[in-house]
């Protein structure tokens, strides 16, 4: 709680930068506008106007500073217009009793959050079991461990577009799937290393003692192993499900997606609305910190029911 | 049918092979432990190749490993040209940039607890976001060539370092930062000898975490837009043409590249953080 007024003052600054950055940014849109519109604006025409510098531009057309905030199409929106358009997709559309409608972001980030699970969910199970592998065979070790180091260092994300054409042609209905696939390996990798760390946590005393109650493998890893793993898994859990959602939105970035908050993006870019970019980037931001606070809270509550102290 | 047979009789011999490997008294050393994911490597391509061939998949879906030899031996050029695009020019620059940037604001950030303590959740929110997907973004602002690609990586790479660096910075041991008083050593002094080589090891981690990121931003951003070079253009219109052994060439470069630049990183953060527990002998 001490760090939330410096947080407080921090974020203030950051959006007062943005606020101030509006004007230079949209200052040559605001003027083409407004000379459009008859106004005299110096130096006329937009052509002339490229060569003088912003600065410039902004003291010689003093009054017309201000349209820059109000623009339909803006290099870089107000904080206000983000929010307002933010509002209008999402809280307007529930009140209005539209919350599934395709242009309502609650509906394409259920369609991204639905994708970022599957992903999460077949990349744990791969990296767990993964680690197991590792942990209890040396052959899987010495093989698994250098390639899961290398298949990090392989940009695969470039693959997603080639991921999305193969399987539509392999005949797999929906993005889904392809999407599901590229998160998953994108978070694997955490949890694996974060499992192999964690299930080698426990010391050889602890291993020994549990061979003198003449426990089996099973019952070593069960009691013993897995829960002493746990802290180490969640803290990979949370950076697992940021890296799926990365993956999925990714995934939804290439020609051709309809739904979900990177197919906004693309769309919002496509079509020349910067506030449908930003008002998606701000929703994935938004479902980005929900996950990783939710997992966060599964984890202060797991680990206080096993007697950790938090 | 017989690749496919061929292809699984090996995969079994492989596997033999390397339990035999790892089960045998030379299984810590240097040519098991080369040796061991090597042949593993191999059978992955083995499999994928008499997969392909025995059960004739269409080379528009998966093409076989040696017809992306092939086509890798036989477009170098192209090759080449899309590595200058991408690599040198969008991903190296933005990393430069962003990792020069990220250094100066954490050392800058540090000087307040007041900052770092606003600063640094911050921070740690941002890295977790997708922010690949301010790249339709930059390559409005900064047009179709290299410089929205380098904005995209430096906006990317920008994060994750300055949180390990600040992280880093903290990192000195309370004791060392007093003997440095007693030596009344100034800031500067205390800086350059005492914590950013403790902080090293924390910024190597960002560092390699970034290496992974600039390449992901450079190759996605050119989907959004770019000259008609670069990996990304090549990957997405390669799709588009259904050209896909040259799409996995691409693929062959980006791998060799994020794994040679990080492989870099390792030997250098050896270097450089000799003394550090994980790397002592």
């Amino acid at each position: 709680m001490r760090n939330l007024i410096p947080i407080l003052t921090a974020l203030g600054a950051l959006l007062l930068i943005w606020q101030l950055a509006v004007a230079p940014m949209n200052i040559r849109g605001a003027l083409d506008i407004a000379e459009r519109g008859g106004a005299q604006i110096t130096p006329e025409g937009s052509v002339p106007r490229r060569d003088v510098s912003v600065w410039r531009l902004m003291a010689e057309n003093s009054s017309y500073v201000a349209r820059g905030y109000a623009l339909d199409r803006p290099r870089l929106p107000t904080p206000a217009q983000v929010s307002l358009e933010l509002w209008k997709t999402t809280g307007a559309m529930v009140m209005k009793g539209r919350a599934w409608s395709k242009r309502s972001l609650i509906y394409h980030g259920w369609v991204t959050l639905q994708s970022t699970l599957w992903g999460f969910l077949l990349g744990t199970s791969l990296g767990v079991l993964g680690a197991i592998a590792i942990v209890y065979s040396r052959t899987a070790q010495l093989s698994l461990m250098p390639w899961a180091i290398i298949s990090q260092t392989i940009p695969i994300v470039a693959l997603a577009p080639m991921i999305i054409v193969v399987s539509s042609q392999i005949g797999v209905e929906g993005r889904g799937l392809p999407k599901a696939i590229i998160s998953a390996y994108l978070c694997y990798f955490p949890v694996l290393v974060g499992m192999v760390k964690g299930l080698r946590a426990p010391e050889p005393s602890q291993l020994d003692l549990l061979k003198t109650y003449d426990a089996n493998g099973l019952q070593s890893f069960l009691k013993l192993r897995l829960p002493a793993s746990l802290p180490f898994l969640f803290t990979s859990l949370k950076v697992g499900i940021a890296a799926a959602l990365v993956g999925t939105i990714v995934g939804e970035l290439p020609t051709g997606a309809i739904s979900g908050l990177g197919a906004r993006i693309l769309i919002g870019d496509q079509f020349g609305t910067p506030l449908a970019i930003w008002s998606a980037l701000f929703a994935a931001a938004f479902l980005a910190g929900m996950l990783v606070t939710l997992l966060d809270l599964v984890q202060r509550i797991a680990l206080r029911q096993m007697g950790a102290q938090a | 049918m017989m690749a496919l047979v061929l292809a699984l009789v090996f995969w079994i011999l492989a596997w033999a092979c390397n339990i035999w490997l790892s089960a045998s008294r030379w299984s810590d050393g240097w040519p098991v432990r080369l040796a061991v994911p090597l042949i593993f490597g191999i059978t992955l391509l083995v499999l994928w190749e008499g997969l392909v061939r025995g059960l004739g998949v269409s080379p528009v879906i998966l093409p076989p490993p040696s017809s992306v030899l092939q086509t890798f031996a036989a477009s170098t050029e192209t090759l080449w040209i899309d590595f200058v695009q991408t690599v040198v020019k969008g991903a190296l620059r933005g990393f430069i940039i962003g990792m020069l940037a990220a250094l100066v604001c954490a050392i800058l950030i540090d000087r307040s607890v007041f900052l770092t303590r606003g600063l640094l959740p911050i921070g740690n929110f941002f890295a977790a976001l997708p922010i690949i997907g301010v790249a339709p973004i930059m390559v409005n602002w900064f047009g179709f060539d290299w410089q929205s690609k380098a904005a995209v990586v430096v906006v990317m790479v920008f994060f994750p370092i300055l949180v390990n660096t600040v992280e880093g910075l903290r990192a000195s041991d309370a004791l060392h930062r007093d003997l440095m008083r007693t030596y009344s050593a100034s800031y500067w002094q205390t800086l350059t000898k005492l914590r950013l080589p403790a902080a090293a090891p924390f910024i190597f981690n960002g560092l390699k975490i970034a290496t992974t990121l600039a390449l992901i931003g450079a190759i996605v951003a050119e989907y959004f837009g770019s000259p008609t070079r670069g990996m990304g253009f090549r990957i997405s219109t390669g799709v588009g043409s259904l050209s896909i052994d040259l799409v996995w060439a691409e693929i062959i470069v980006a791998a060799m590249v994020g794994t040679s630049v990080f492989g870099l990183m390792a030997w250098i953060e050896r270097r450089v953080t000799f003394w550090h527990p994980s790397h002592r002998k």
